[in-house]
């Protein structure tokens, strides 16, 4: 450990003295883990692909994390970045060039060898139209991205394969985010012999550089992942083998864990037995509680009246009784009163944001000119318990005069009306709401509160677009040296402050998370309710009962 | 016959056809874009536009139907949006499940159903054939959700008598087959005691007993094959009804079947399955019609094809 930390400062040191910024680092492995042993996980839902370039379901998010890897990664449990297949990494003074240094000996489950060239390859590959990636997105920043995309160029510019352990990337801007880009499924690396091979069945016959391989798949039925022998990572992981059990319906993944048959349900604890578990002391202390990056809220049209007026919007905020709407989900969440989950980086912790108000929330919609309140609607998703959660805001809204109809629809309709500017006044978030794609402050504006979402077919719900904010936001991530960090987190806090006074949304709360496993199943409990890893972190858990 | 049969199969193309147009027509007009189910939160409106070129889903209505039915003729359903695995293969890998619970459950209703119904009519007007007529219609108006996860807590979370859903072995079927069949036990109670009844008017009965011959011997010799025969017609008709339970009876016990997969495409506006399990649904539907229609006169020979 010390060892670590004498080359990371000399590291550091010569990167300073080179104007630059690099850092290494090596992580270790739970010394108290067992080895060996099999768990079984349940879903209801099928794995829609194991393609890192393709998969975005909360389900195979984590699966295709084990299966692959990527330059970056973060430290087990946590949201802190650290380099992965990278060995290092070094970025420009002006944060537009990152380069990483690959570590050596990497293979593929094929046995090959994983070099730059596939690193290039990967990022060809999720950038391509042909791919139909939903993530193709995250790289825009790289140089060539808008050729790639249009179909006029094959490969990005802004990639070079210096040598086989070296790549490079120069950017258009300094993206304060890119590392985290670094590090979400997409960029993740795949061998080009295999993609080429199964070609748009590679989802199914994934081959990658992680932890576990895939070992079997029975549509419909079941997944059986198998421990990586070759994995470069020694020590890990600490399993055997996987089993995931799919289309189990959460409550009976329940009653099979209380029998021990299941080691996690993958989807969690239904929310009909949620009391029931809580009340029971043997079943409480297998839960693992977590925060998670999510935040539930309430978005007011800008753009229509009466809720282009701020003070409408703000007298909204302070009518919703959130401890109320916290006890109609038996209380699996905290207050919110601002945009950012208290987990993420950025969280303004002193913000205090509006208070349950009533009368003042009265008196501002006075001052507004509708001091006799006015009708409006209010959209939300139709499966519990959203729906209950809307007619507690309504009764809210009713207690200071506004007279919001619910809009009860599926999930894709809300969107739909929420992504047209005409289409919807209010709409509760639940059960759509955003939960970040990496853990940066910034995932939490640009695509639901910046100018970028605010168009036909976005998630800006709210409609809100203060060019101000965005330019400010632009300035907060071209902060890319990470000791400047803490620096850049506080340029956001104040963003999101901002963004409170001009109250598009009204924060309800943040979802907890909470993880059941089985008795048997050990690591530290941060594995259970890992940031970036849901439900678990596959790679670092273990079981006890193993010799 | 032969003609009788080319007639049917013509007007079960065009139903086919028609069932295609419809649903297709449907999702075509449903407010929400498969694309961006496809595309996700993070996907910039360029993203998403490279998606629907490339799904072909920015040409107009006629074209795209066009193109279905053309790839259609060539057996070929296309491919999941979500899943990005070819419709057919999810389908076919899913398809024994479905079979395998439907023979279970139409094995359970006939089974619960005739005994019932049988039972019912021959102590007609007593206390026994009140209480099961009430069960039958219990059984009728139960929701299926509900039952299942009865059934499930009773016997296999308290009892232990059988696994907790998943698929595999017998065991696992017993549960599923059951919550199925209960719906339609109901049916064939009601049906089985009123042709039963109706049997057991009839003349030859009368003279059966006249004759002196034994009260189980009426029955089960002489009344119950006449009266069970239109009862089983029925049958074919049932496969309709079974893909509507499939559905919810499949997601209650985790049963890999092509209800299961219908119902996560319908949530993720995965059109390509959509259309494929309605099209293989509907196809099984106007087959088990069709059967039911050339069996009958074999069975009753007072009904002629023509």
């Amino acid at each position: 450990m010390k060892k670590f930390l004498a080359s990371t400062v000399a590291a550091s040191a010569l990167a300073l003295m080179l104007g630059m910024t690099s850092v290494r680092a090596e992580d270790t492995v739970d010394p108290n883990a067992k080895q060996g042993g099999a768990i079984t996980i349940t879903y209801k839902d099928d794995v829609a692909t194991l393609d890192p370039a393709i998969g975005y379901d909360w389900q195979n998010w984590s699966m295709i994390k084990s299966l692959f890897d990527g330059l970056m990664d973060y430290e087990p449990g946590t949201t802190n970045l650290k380099p992965d297949l990278a060995e290092s990494y070094e970025i420009s003074p002006d944060g537009k060039t990152f380069t990483f240094k690959l570590r050596h000996g990497v293979k593929f489950h094929n046995g090959r060898e994983m070099t730059a060239d596939d690193v290039k390859y990967s990022l060809d590959r999720v950038t391509n139209p042909k791919t139909q990636s939903p993530g193709a997105g995250f790289f825009g920043s790289i140089k060539g991205y808008d050729d790639v995309a249009a179909g006029k160029a094959e490969s990005l510019a802004g990639v070079t394969v210096v040598d086989p352990y070296t790549v490079k990337f120069e950017l258009t801007r300094p993206d304060a985010t890119f590392l985290h880009v670094m590090a979400i499924n997409f960029s993740h690396v795949v061998p080009k012999e295999e993609v080429e091979k199964y070609g748009a069945d590679f989802g199914k016959h994934p081959v990658g550089t992680g932890a576990f391989k895939l070992a079997e798949w029975t549509l419909g039925q079941r997944i059986v992942f198998e421990r990586n022998p070759d994995y470069w990572h020694k020590g890990l992981p600490h399993l055997d083998k996987i089993t995931f059990e799919i289309g189990q319906e959460p409550i009976v993944a329940l009653l099979r864990l209380q029998k021990g048959e299941i080691d996690v349900p993958g989807d969690g604890i239904p929310p009909a037995k949620f009391q029931e578990v809580m009340a029971d002391p043997e079943q409480k202390a297998r839960v693992v509680e977590g925060g998670q990056l999510h935040t539930g809220y309430v978005t007011m049209n800008t753009t229509m009246a009466p809720f282009d007026n701020v003070k409408v919007r703000q007298a909204v905020n302070m009518a919703i009784n959130k401890a109320r709407i916290i006890q109609i989900i038996n209380g699996r969440a905290v207050p919110a009163n601002q945009p950012l989950p208290p987990s993420m980086p950025g969280y303004d912790k002193e913000f205090k944001g509006y208070p349950y108000d009533v009368a003042k929330a009265k008196a501002l919609l006075a001052e507004a000119g509708h001091p006799d309140g006015f009708d409006t609607q209010l959209f939300a998703m139709n499966t519990d318990p959203n729906p209950r959660i809307a007619q507690a805001i309504q009764q809210d809204l009713a207690a200071i005069g506004i007279k919001a109809s619910i809009q009860s629809l599926a999930q894709a309709n809300v969107i739909a009306a929420g992504g047209d500017k005409a289409g919807a006044p209010m709409i509760w978030s639940g059960g759509m709401a955003w939960i970040a794609d990496f853990p940066d402050p910034s995932n939490f504006y640009g695509p639901i509160l910046g100018c970028a979402g605010a168009v036909p077919g976005g998630w800006n719900w709210s409609w809100y677009c203060n060019k101000d904010l965005d330019a400010k936001a632009a300035e907060a991530d071209s902060v890319v040296d990470p000791a400047k960090a803490g620096e850049r987190d506080k340029m956001w806090s104040a963003i999101y402050d901002k963004v409170m006074e001009d109250a598009p949304w009204a924060p309800v709360f943040n979802e907890q998370r909470f993880t059941m496993k089985s008795a048997r199943m050990g690591g530290a409990d941060n594995l259970y309710v890992d940031p970036v890893h849901i439900p678990i972190n596959y790679d670092n858990v273990y079981v006890k009962d193993v010799q | 016959m032969i003609a009788y049969l080319g007639r049917r199969l013509i007007q079960s193309l065009l139903i086919l056809l028609g069932v295609s147009l419809i649903t297709f027509a449907l999702l075509y007009l449903l407010p929400a874009d498969p694309v961006r189910q496809i595309a996700g939160r993070s996907a910039t409106p360029q993203t998403v536009e490279n998606i629907r070129q490339q799904l072909g889903l920015d040409q107009p209505f006629v074209i795209q139907y066009w193109r279905y039915l053309v790839k259609l003729a060539s057996g070929d359903l296309g491919r999941s949006y979500i899943q990005r695995s070819e419709v057919t293969e999810l389908i076919v890998s899913r398809l024994p499940a479905s079979l395998l619970l439907m023979v279970g459950a139409i094995l359970c209703e006939l089974l619960i159903g005739l005994s019932m119904g049988l039972i019912a009519a021959v102590k007609r007007g007593t206390a026994t054939d009140q209480t099961l007529m009430v069960a039958s219609f219990v059984g009728v108006s139960a929701p299926q959700f509900v039952v299942g996860l009865l059934l499930l807590y009773v016997f296999a979370v308290r009892l232990s008598w059988f696994p907790i859903g998943g698929y595999g072995t017998w065991r696992h079927l017993v549960l599923p087959s059951l919550t199925m069949g209960i719906l339609g036990a109901g049916w064939y109670a009601r049906m089985m005691r009123s042709s039963m009844i109706d049997v057991l008017r009839q003349d030859y009965v009368r003279t059966a007993r006249a004759k002196g011959l034994a009260r189980s011997a009426i029955i089960f010799r002489h009344a119950l094959p006449n009266a069970i025969l239109p009862v089983i017609a029925m049958i074919g008709i049932d496969i309709g009804i079974f893909m509507g339970g499939i559905v919810v009876v499949e997601s209650v016990f985790g049963w890999p079947g092509i209800g299961q997969l219908a119902w996560q495409a319908i949530q993720r506006v995965d059109i390509p399955i959509i259309m494929g399990v309605t099209l293989v649904s509907a196809f099984a539907i106007v087959l088990g019609n069709l059967l039911a229609d050339v069996i009958a006169p074999f069975i009753d020979p007072r009904i002629k094809l023509r």
